[in-house]
């Protein structure tokens, strides 16, 4: 019997701890197929942090390392600044990468820290049982907004992509979906244009991908992708905010 | 030199490749010679966006497999206890150097002592210790920083040199002594498999109660060697002393200078210091105040190492104190003149 489907090289045999229908399957696969692709497994370093990632250790093939909360990017800056020549990733989510981690995102951004951060936007604390994440969308309830997310209590969600984009560092900044066919696919162009950047040194790419929590939006799977579609997209628009090889860039002394 | 630069120099001559740091006063120009110096050698120098970024990135690289390390003073260690956290639990060995200023909060930034619970009980939440060396003088800075990463790369954990502002800013002849970078084998480091072994994992996270209770008692047995290995001290003049001297680090010159003038009054006195706080010279303390009466320790604190003192001798001897704080440094008369007290008063 010949063999039409197989998992990646670059994921374990480990049973994924994620919650049925949450969307972190699909963008783990993405990266280890980038990975398998490119033939770099065992020139590739991960870092994941606290969050739902947190034992994504375990799921990846290649070397791993798992960061404190937030601090990934300055973890990976360490392993990079060390080891120049291997790719280094993280993979982080909304909490981690625009919340506790925020100077460590935009400080690797801003130095044009050759590594590629998957950011995995979800709306909301997956791991602590769903609070308000800084991507939270004004209205939705969480377990720390339980009337909504009232902006003029809790403030605005952060548009992290369009933020890191206005940075001189920053090489690749793009937001893309995983609830769509296309969009998955669109999801691991930008994963593996991330990773030719990081080996072409052109600087710091971060791919942010719109991802679901069915169990802490109180969904089913098929109506978080619906809410992905119809609330998230609107107010986090898909696309590429910034495309361009910092190190050949004439601001570049 | 000036402290903080022979620590820097030491540090690249025990083949230290990556430096990270965020300016902080009075140990700046620690960051400031690795900038100058490190990228001559084929090392990384890099300024962070913060202490707690800076110690990440020391994280990172350790677990890269290089020698690595970070500097900073009082309040940007406590920014860095997270990380060192996470390095204890993670087995990475690096270096980190705290050239302590007054506290708490901002404190001031003259010279202190008062950081002494922190570096030999708290750098960090949990089960985990660093070893922690507080050199005297600008040599012996210089003379700590190998045996700092060769202990860190034996025993995959962090060491600490814990100097403080008047070390860092003074000026010593200093020799560098000739010594060869020992070599590590660091299989556990993450370089990148390279598809020649399973993949390499730095991790402090362990669910199983179990599997945490059994890495934390792993831990804790080579915390054990290290106990019955690695103290360092220095006894001056105890063998016949009826009072004990304690003094770590810069304090401990002023006392020296203190037992000789009371030693020429006629007063048998005599220093202990510990070259080690953690872990603490116990044994060395006991036989050094085996003659002795009581026991005087001397920081610039209102008292901290006087517990490990006391715990020492098991409280079988008084043990007084005497102790400047908030930047002001002893004299030597001020010591002289508490040693003279206890000895008179008698016990």
């Amino acid at each position: 019997m010949s063999v039409v489907f197989s998992k990646p090289h670059a994921l374990t045999d480990a049973v994924l701890h994620y919650c049925p229908g949450c969307t972190h399957g699909i963008i783990h696969r993405l990266v280890a197929e980038v990975i398998d692709e490119m033939g770099i497994e065992g020139d590739t370093i991960g870092v994941c942090p606290v969050g739902c990632s947190v034992m994504a250790y375990d799921y990846f093939n290649c070397d791993m390392i798992e960061a404190a909360h937030g601090r990934a990017p300055a973890v990976a800056t360490g392993v990079k600044r060390a080891l120049p020549d291997k790719f280094v990733f993280t993979y982080q989510g909304d909490g981690d990468v625009a919340a506790i981690g925020t100077a460590e995102t935009v400080h690797a951004a801003a130095r044009g820290e050759n590594i590629v951060i998957v950011f995995v936007n979800n709306t909301t604390y997956g791991m602590t049982g769903g609070q308000m994440a800084p991507t939270t969308l004004p209205g939705q309830i969480t377990q720390t907004t339980p009337f909504g997310r009232d902006t003029a209590v809790n403030g605005f969600p952060v548009r992290v992509v369009e933020m890191l984009s206005t940075l001189s560092g920053t090489a690749l900044a793009a937001r893309t979906a995983v609830d769509t066919v296309p969009h998955v696919r669109e999801t691991k162009k930008m994963i593996r244009k991330a990773f030719e950047n990081q080996k072409n040194k052109a600087g710091f790419s971060v791919i942010e991908v719109l991802s679901t929590c069915p169990t802490n939006w109180g969904m089913s799977p098929v109506d978080a992708l619906t809410r992905l579609r119809e609330d998230m997209i609107p107010y986090y628009p898909l696309g590429v905010y910034k495309d361009a090889d910092i190190h050949n860039s004439p601001e570049v002394k | 030199m000036k402290g903080n630069e022979a620590l820097a120099e030491a540090a690249i001559r025990a083949g230290c490749k990556c430096f990270f740091g965020y300016p902080i006063t009075p140990q700046t120009e620690v960051a400031a010679y690795f900038a100058k110096k490190l990228p001559k050698v084929g090392g990384t120098f890099l300024q962070a966006e913060s202490e707690v970024a800076a110690i990440n990135m020391v994280y990172g690289a350790a677990a890269a497999g290089v020698r690595t390390m970070t500097s900073s003073s009082s309040p940007g260690i406590s920014l860095k206890t997270e990380g060192i956290s996470y390095i204890c639990g993670a087995d990475l060995p690096c270096v980190i150097i705290n050239v302590q200023r007054g506290g708490p909060g901002l404190g001031g930034i003259q010279p202190s002592q008062a950081d002494y619970f922190q570096a030999t009980r708290a750098l960090g939440h949990g089960d985990s210790r660093v070893i922690v060396f507080a050199p005297s003088s600008v040599q012996e800075m210089v003379n700590v920083v190998n045996k700092a990463f060769n202990l860190a790369d034996t025993y995959r954990m962090p060491a600490m040199i814990l100097a403080d502002g008047l070390l860092g800013q003074m000026m010593e002849p200093v020799e560098f002594p000739e010594t060869e970078v020992e070599s590590f084998d660091k299989p556990w480091a993450t370089t990148g498999h390279g598809n020649v072994r399973e993949h390499n994992i730095a991790n402090s996270l362990y669910l199983k109660p179990e599997v945490l209770e059994k890495s934390i008692l792993d831990r804790a047995k080579r915390y054990e060697d290290i106990e019955n290995n690695h103290t360092e001290a220095e006894c001056y003049l105890t063998d016949d002393a009826e009072i004990v001297v304690c003094a770590y680090g810069a304090t401990a010159r002023i006392c020296k200078s203190a037992v000789n003038a009371a030693r020429a009054k006629g007063i048998k006195a005599g220093l202990f210091r510990p070259v080690t706080v953690w872990p603490y010279p116990k044994k060395e303390l006991v036989k050094a105040s085996a003659n002795a009466k009581s026991l005087l320790t001397v920081e610039m604190s209102t008292g901290q190492m006087i517990e490990d003192v006391k715990l020492a001798i098991e409280c079988k001897k008084p043990v007084y104190f005497c102790g400047r704080t908030g930047g002001i440094i002893p004299t030597p008369a001020e010591v002289l003149a508490e040693i003279e007290l206890r000895v008179k008063e008698g016990v």
